[in-house]
């Protein structure tokens, strides 16, 4: 009886075995990358705001503290967005005429608050506090990047679950001192897990992993 | 009794063990099978499986949505974005005011809870005010000024009653009424009263369907004055309570009534030196005082009274032993005993238990009196029947309605509607588009008394201010702004009437700071009513008592009463409250018909037949129950059902009891007949799913058989060693949460169950749900009887999540959606949950809930607005129970690691122990030996449900304690 296949078949069958696998493979390394990449994630992507707000000219060229705006960093769970009367403070005075500052005039006249476009915008079911990192020496820039070098907001980290329980596992690898928490400039120094190690036990810092530290 | 009828059981069918309960009990979830109607369901369902898993995949691609991030033009300085403010203010009931404080998140109320300050809360709520939150938010409520039915303004409303005010001006007032509940209000009183002043033929009527009508013509008849009395029962030896349910909402200062009664138990269960008090109840149906009683007298409504004159007549005078029994205690602890009369009781019933109490020394020790604490006290009903004959007499030309529904709970022998109907100028102001309001010309929205500045006094005359936390939503307006019209200053705010009211009260230059004090505390100070002594009762004759004696006529008796749930109808269109489970019958979504089984039997009607009563002419249909512990020849009905134009909630549920009620009898009558029509009504009751079977869940002994064996909450066969286990324990290095639960103080009042819902987010999933065992609440309170059929002991046990710590739900989700913390609370995570109810399975206490459907509201716009921010709304397919209040503890948690300090005992209180009136719930560290909760647990009462599976539950039970008289003990 004749072969019903001709010899090619052999590698044509252990090519397509192949194929298939990569093929696989590819799918779930295409599926992750674009999972991780920022069309996805919004890293790196700078949303238009209804105001160009440049915290790069607030914080690194003015030097405006955090807490200048966000008050409520230091003691509840959101760190607060400041009202527009907190703009109007010095934009009453400089730059008042500006084109570009309209919208914040604008609220302050009417009454209607300006709507941003939110950036670092968790899940509902994760509940994150600002206080307690910021107390436990846990940097502003650790998570929000270095804002002093942004024309434009975006964010730096996914705010992926892995990497909160990244930290969360072993913060020592990031924390700092508390008196640095808010320096945009601070660079971990080359002695961290030993640093690291020291403040976490001075801090009482704890490793809390359990499912309710965050969703409830 | 046969020897294997199980000692505890929870209704009768349970009692009788039927084929259909048995299958009933086996089927976790109930009746489920009839929801797949797809008639091929094999292929239907797989091709809908297909579907879905294709819809799955792609909805998972969809990006999280842009959000936007609103902050405010000029932030109020006090408000930190994330942290609640809150704020003091008083809810009232029939008028009479508890302090409460209400958290408000961004300027939203979200929550009440109890004002410490405040003596009638000291801290705890009842069900109905934790429930007033979601009624702010009701969509239901009505939301314009109308106008003959047309959307009118409050612009045209004032010109139309100062049209009014001006034509009856013209005749001093003549023809001008106001109607409203019963005031405690020193302001709303001023303005009515400076109205009448002004206008001195018009008039002014009060009426409150289920007021204390009862007390106040007592006093009367005993003092020649309304006084109010106030109980003491910390003091109380002996408490005699003549079918008064005063644990229960249905009185004034129930709240403070319940932690003063259950401190003093508690303290004689943890000391052998403090004697505990001892309460005898006499009544009909079943109540959550009646579960506390150490005997439970069953009689009728009607038969109290005899009971009464039993007691006046004394010593060795009394007919029935128990009386002559009762009286011996009460003689032997004379000036520390308290006799109190039910508030359903007629008045005669009320001035024979002063005249008790006085014959006892008991006034100004255990039972104080003061002067009313109404502004202006009167008969109520003939106020109400006054009006209505003027009505009737076109006496009337402008009646305005202050709040009420009178159209639907007059007494209806006075055919409120046809009078009114005879009034050329009707206006009503109500929180609801009601009956009342649709035959008025006018109505105008009431603001809810979280949008209201308005002042209130509570049981015991302190007054609150009642201040808002948001304005009104549908442009509400109080009582205050009403009576500014009249005044002819309509332009004058509610605020500045009430404070222009207190300024005058206290007229000094610190009135700011007066102020000031008074709204952040709730209370103003030293305005509790003062003590009257010495005081002396009208005594009772022979004549007298033998003519109360004799006023139980023979014959099937009718009971009207308030709902165990939603009151006298004013909280109908309330869901929580109507999917609360009533105590007694843990019915809901209903009223019914409450009868003996022997009368049952005797009149030929089962639980679940419609049955028509006729009462004096007139004719309701309703649905029977037979309740276990209520008298023969009686039954009882609640108000509040029947509603026609409630709301979505209520309307066309339960049937109207007020339909049957006169003025000649107002809580109770005899002459009732019923007829049955049909049966094969059901009733959704949370009763008979999820029982236990006879594993001896509720453990009670008397306090003398506990000083005998101290151990008898834990015999042997119940313990489990400690280690035993396979894997090593668990080593609890920090926290070690755990709560105990004083069945000794609980009343089973569902305070902390409506406290769970409110804090938790808890959907309500209607009646048909309930049905089928689907209920939500996360902490359901559990009833059992025990004892002969006809007259049982009835216990309550509230269960929550036993946050075991080898838990049983753990071991068997295959996806680790339930795990432990570190600090032993038993988690849900949500997000990883897919439904496949495994745990529910596997739990032997059934305390998880699954959201078999979408229950929580995602649609309603202003029922976003009542959500507790730090709890995650839980959607279809997830399962939920019991978290301990997890948000709390992580609050408690960072605030005192912010402070660097540790959690102190106490910092983290749960939502359902913050609510509950007897102090019956406390929450703590284990790890710490001095902690309440610790202490609790080293008593020896404390038990564990179940624990013989070694599921070593955190949440443990304090066995209840009774306090027999021994000349009663039953052989």
């Amino acid at each position: 009886m004749a072969q019903i296949f001709h010899r090619s078949s052999n590698s044509l069958a252990k090519i397509s075995i192949v194929a298939v696998l990569l093929l696989l493979c590819g799918t779930v390394w295409a599926a992750y990358k674009i999972n991780a990449g920022s069309f996805i994630t919004d890293v790196d992507v700078a949303p238009a705001q209804p105001v160009p707000f440049s915290h790069k000219h607030h914080v690194g060229d003015d030097g405006i503290d955090c807490r200048y705006c966000h008050t409520s960093v230091e003691t509840s769970s959101f760190a607060g967005l400041p009202p527009t009367e907190t703009c109007m403070s010095c934009h009453s005075q400089i730059w008042a005429n500006a084109e570009l500052l309209e919208p914040v005039r604008a609220s302050f006249r009417t009454g209607k608050s300006i709507e941003w476009t939110r950036i670092h915008d968790l899940p509902d079911f994760v509940y994150f506090n600002h206080s307690i990192h910021v107390n436990k020496g846990i940097g502003c820039s650790t998570c929000h990047g270095r804002v002093d070098q942004m024309p434009l907001t975006y964010k730096v980290n996914t705010l992926y679950m892995q990497w909160c329980i990244e930290c969360h596992r072993d913060p020592a690898q990031f924390v700092r001192p508390r008196d640095q928490v808010f320096s945009m400039t601070y660079q971990y120094p080359e002695n961290q897990p030993e640093l690291g190690a020291r403040l976490v036990k001075e801090y009482k810092i704890q490793s809390l992993t359990d499912c309710v530290t965050c969703h409830r | 009794m046969k020897s294997d009828e199980p000692l505890y059981w929870r209704s009768l069918e349970e009692l009788a063990s039927t084929a259909e309960f048995r299958a009933f009990v086996e089927d976790e979830f109930p009746n489920r099978a009839p929801d797949w109607n797809n008639p091929d369901s094999r292929r239907g369902f797989l091709r809908v499986m297909g579907a879905s898993i294709l819809l799955v995949g792609a909805a998972a691609c969809t990006k999280q949505p842009k959000e936007v991030i609103v902050p405010y033009v000029r932030q109020p300085e006090e408000l930190i974005p994330g942290k609640p403010l809150f704020y003091a203010t008083a809810m009232s009931v029939a008028g009479v005011a508890t302090g409460v404080l209400a958290e408000s998140h961004l300027g939203r109320p979200t929550k009440i809870e109890g004002n410490p300050e405040h003596s009638a809360s000291l801290g705890a709520t009842d069900s109905a005010m934790q429930a007033s939150v979601l009624t702010l938010y009701d969509p239901d409520r009505s939301q314009t000024v109308t106008h003959n039915g047309s959307i009118s303004s409050w612009g045209s409303f004032i010109t139309a009653l100062a049209g009014a005010r001006d034509v009856a001006g013209l005749k001093n007032g003549l023809g001008f009424r106001i109607l409203t509940g019963t005031v405690t209000s020193p302001t709303l009183a001023t303005q009515i009263q400076d109205f009448l002043t002004e206008f001195p033929a018009a008039k002014w009527h009060q009426y409150d369907p289920c007021g204390r009508h009862s007390a106040r013509a007592g006093a009367m008849a005993a003092f020649g004055k309304p006084l109010n009395t106030i109980y003491r029962f910390d003091r109380a030896d002996v408490i005699v309570s003549l079918d008064s349910d005063f644990l229960s909402a249905t009185v004034p200062g129930n709240l403070r009534y319940a932690r003063d009664y259950s401190s003093r138990r508690r303290a004689a269960a943890e000391n052998p030196n403090v004697a505990p008090s001892r309460l005898y109840i006499a009544e009909n149906a079943p109540s959550v005082t009646g579960s506390m009683a150490d005997h439970h007298f069953r009689m009728t409504a009607g038969g109290v009274a005899g009971f009464t004159a039993d007691l006046a007549r004394g010593g060795t005078g009394a007919a029935s032993p128990e009386a002559r029994a009762v009286l011996k205690d009460l003689e032997a602890h004379r000036g520390s005993s308290i006799v109190i009369a039910g508030e359903h009781q007629p008045p005669q019933v009320h001035a024979f238990v002063h005249a008790i109490n006085q014959a006892l020394g008991n006034t100004g020790k255990t039972v104080i009196y003061t002067d009313a604490v109404e502004a202006s006290p009167v008969d109520e009903i003939s106020s109400i029947a006054d009006l209505v004959k003027d009505m009737r007499d076109g006496a009337v030309e402008t009646l305005l309605i202050l709040g009420g529904n009178p159209v639907y709970d007059a007494p209806a022998d006075l055919n409120f509607l046809d009078a009114l109907k005879r009034v050329k100028l009707r206006a009503h102001l109500g929180l609801y588009s009601s009956e009342t309001a649709d035959w008025c010309h006018w109505h105008v929205p009431e603001a809810h008394y979280l949008e209201s500045w308005s002042d209130a006094r509570a049981y015991d005359g302190t007054a609150s201010i009642v201040q808002p936390l948001i304005m009104p939503l549908y442009g509400g307006k109080t009582p205050h702004e009403v009576m500014n019209i009249l005044a002819n200053h309509a332009d004058q705010s509610a605020h500045d009437t009430v404070r222009g009211y207190w300024q005058a009260y206290h007229k000094s230059d610190d009135f700011d700071d007066f102020w000031h004090i008074s709204l952040h505390d709730g209370v103003i100070a030293g305005t509790a009513l003062p003590e009257i002594l010495p005081l002396t009762a009208k005594a009772i004759d022979q004549a007298a008592i033998a003519s109360l004696g004799a006023t139980a006529p023979a014959g099937l008796e009718i009971v009207f009463r308030p709902d165990p749930s939603v009151g006298d109808g004013t909280m109908s269109n309330n869901a929580w409250l109507q999917e609360m489970p009533k105590p007694p019958n843990k019915m809901t979504w209903d009223n019914a018909v409450w009868i003996s089984s022997k009368s049952a039997e005797r009149y030929g009607v089962t639980t679940g037949d419609v049955v028509e009563i006729e009462f004096q002419g007139r004719k309701v249909d309703g649905a029977v129950w037979i309740m276990p512990g209520h008298a023969d020849e009686s039954l009882t009905v609640h108000f509040g059902y029947g509603r026609t134009r409630a709301g979505k909630v209520a309307d066309g549920i339960g049937f109207d009891a007020y339909a049957l009620r006169g003025t000649g009898a107002l809580w109770q009558g005899t002459g009732v007949n019923i007829k049955r029509k049909s049966g094969g009504y059901k009733f959704a009751n949370t009763q008979h799913t999820q029982t236990m079977e006879e594993r001896d869940p509720f453990r009670a002994a008397t306090y003398a058989e506990f000083h005998k064996d101290p151990e008898f909450a834990r015999p042997e066969e119940k313990r489990v060693a400690k280690d035993l286990s396979l894997f090593p324990q668990w080593e609890y290095k920090q926290h070690k949460w755990g709560m105990s639960i004083d069945l000794n103080s609980c009343t089973g009042c569902n305070a902390c169950t409506i406290a769970c819902q409110s804090e938790n987010n808890i959907p309500v999933v209607g009646k048909e749900e309930v049905a089928k065992g689907r209920h939500m609440n996360w902490l359901r309170v559990d009833r059992y009887f025990k004892g002969p059929l006809d007259d049982p002991e009835m216990y309550f046990q509230p269960v929550p999540c036993m946050h075991c710590e080898n838990a049983l739900c753990e071991l068997v989700c295959p996806v680790a959606a339930t795990v432990h913390s570190a600090e032993g609370l038993n988690e849900m995570v949500y997000n990883r949950c897919v439904g496949t109810r495994y745990c529910s399975n596997n739990c032997p206490y059934k305390v998880r809930r699954f959201n078999f459907f979408l229950y929580a509201d995602w649609d309603t716009q202003s029922l976003f607005g009542v959500r507790n921010p730090d709890v995650s709304v839980r959607s279809r397919g997830v399962m939920e129970k019991c978290s301990y209040c997890v948000q709390r503890i992580n609050s408690a948690k960072i605030d005192a690691e912010e402070r660097d300090q540790p959690v102190k005992d106490g910092d983290i209180v749960t939502a359902c122990q913050q609510a509950c009136p007897a102090q019956a719930i406390v929450f703590g560290d284990l790890n710490d030996p001095n902690s309440r909760v610790a202490n609790l647990k080293r008593q020896q009462r404390d038990y564990g449900l179940l624990e013989e599976l070694n599921t070593r539950p955190r949440t443990t039970y304090l066995a209840r304690l009774r306090n027999p008289n021994p000349d009663l003990e039953k052989g």
